[in-house]
């Protein structure tokens, strides 16, 4: 039994791969562009194993942020996991502390999905499952960030291929992809209004910061929209 | 050049998986203990990574030349309908046609 899940969860994890792969390779890609080594930007995929924030990294190594800020901002970056574990918490209740602590490394944004997809429509979430899901990013997610790796010592002019378009293009999908949450158009207009006059009149570290506080300032002032049934 | 790693940068990996593990696993951990996040709290935490985000782009934009204004605009506007992957390849055509077809 335990085995046909870990499959099932396999076959459940495949497309995700299939579409994740091209960041992985981007990630490896950009990471030597940036500075980092083959080893470095594997180690990177292998233990931080989360895209968005690894390029969110990669951006501030190379304008030589202060390291407290990068981390910083990784951490910003991947707060939306708090979200998750919180969500799936009752979903995988029976797995064990080992058990818990693997779940929680291996949770990606489409790991999550997949987990309360299966969980809310009643479903077991059985660790073989999860376990065959995480493997089919993990793997090939650390496989593909080497492939990018190695291409991109290949390349000397990151500019004659277009690649310095992909990460400002990859970044705006990802925010507009937040653009049905609430307060989105005065979040991001206000952080990029306060990211460009940093950038303009402070300098590049801290137009991360600058920016994102205004952004999240301006949330936290705007009035709160009450869900029905709370109080 | 020849170095396979630098510790530095090592010991910043390591940090940046600390931070990442640590919100992978902190929101199991405050949803066994707590029972509501004040809503203005809440509202400012879903608010963290638009805005982050935002704050990596808008700057490129910025200070970009005029190809690249013209690939994001187009991308974004290809993104809206399609999917991230679809967006990807639509800025990097524009950019690649502008420079090489066009000459910018």
């Amino acid at each position: 039994m335990p085995h046909s899940d870990f499959r099932e969860g396999m076959r459940t994890g495949l497309p995700i791969f299939l579409s994740a792969a091209p960041f992985g390779a981007l990630f490896g890609a950009v990471a030597v562009q940036n500075g980092q080594t083959v080893f470095e930007a594997a180690f990177m995929s292998a233990t931080v194993y989360a895209g968005a924030s690894q390029l969110v990294g990669l951006e501030l190594f190379g304008h030589h942020v202060q390291p407290w800020l990068i981390i910083l901002s990784i951490f910003a970056v991947n707060f939306r996991h708090i979200l998750y574990s919180a969500a799936m918490a009752r979903f995988i209740e029976h797995f064990g502390p080992l058990q818990k602590f693997l779940a929680f490394f291996l949770l990606t944004d489409p790991q999550f999905a997949e987990t309360y997809k299966r969980g809310e429509s009643g479903r077991t979430v059985s660790f073989a499952w999860y376990m065959g899901l995480g493997t089919v990013i993990y793997v090939p997610w650390l496989v593909v960030t080497i492939i990018g790796g190695l291409l991109g010592n290949l390349i000397s002019d990151p500019k004659l291929i277009g690649l310095d378009v992909l990460l400002p293009v990859y970044f705006l999908g990802l925010v507009f992809g937040f653009r049905k949450r609430p307060n989105f158009l005065p979040v991001a207009l206000t952080a990029a209004a306060g990211s460009i006059l940093a950038y303009r009149y402070i300098g590049s570290p801290w137009h991360v910061s600058v920016g994102a506080l205004a952004g999240v300032l301006v949330a936290a002032m705007l009035p709160v929209k009450t869900v029905s049934g709370e109080n | 050049m020849n170095q396979i790693m630098h510790l530095d940068m090592m010991l910043l990996i390591v940090a940046a998986a600390v931070a990442t593990f640590a919100t992978r696993i902190g929101g199991y951990l405050l949803i066994t203990r707590m029972k509501t996040i004040p809503p203005r709290l809440d509202a400012a935490l879903n608010a963290v990574p638009a805005a982050v985000l935002t704050t990596l782009v808008a700057p490129n934009f910025y200070a970009g030349g005029p190809e690249l204004k013209i690939a994001m605009a187009i991308a974004l506007v290809v993104g809206l309908r399609t999917n991230v992957l679809t967006m990807l390849a639509a800025g990097w055509v524009v950019v690649m046609i502008l420079r090489h077809g066009a000459g910018w």
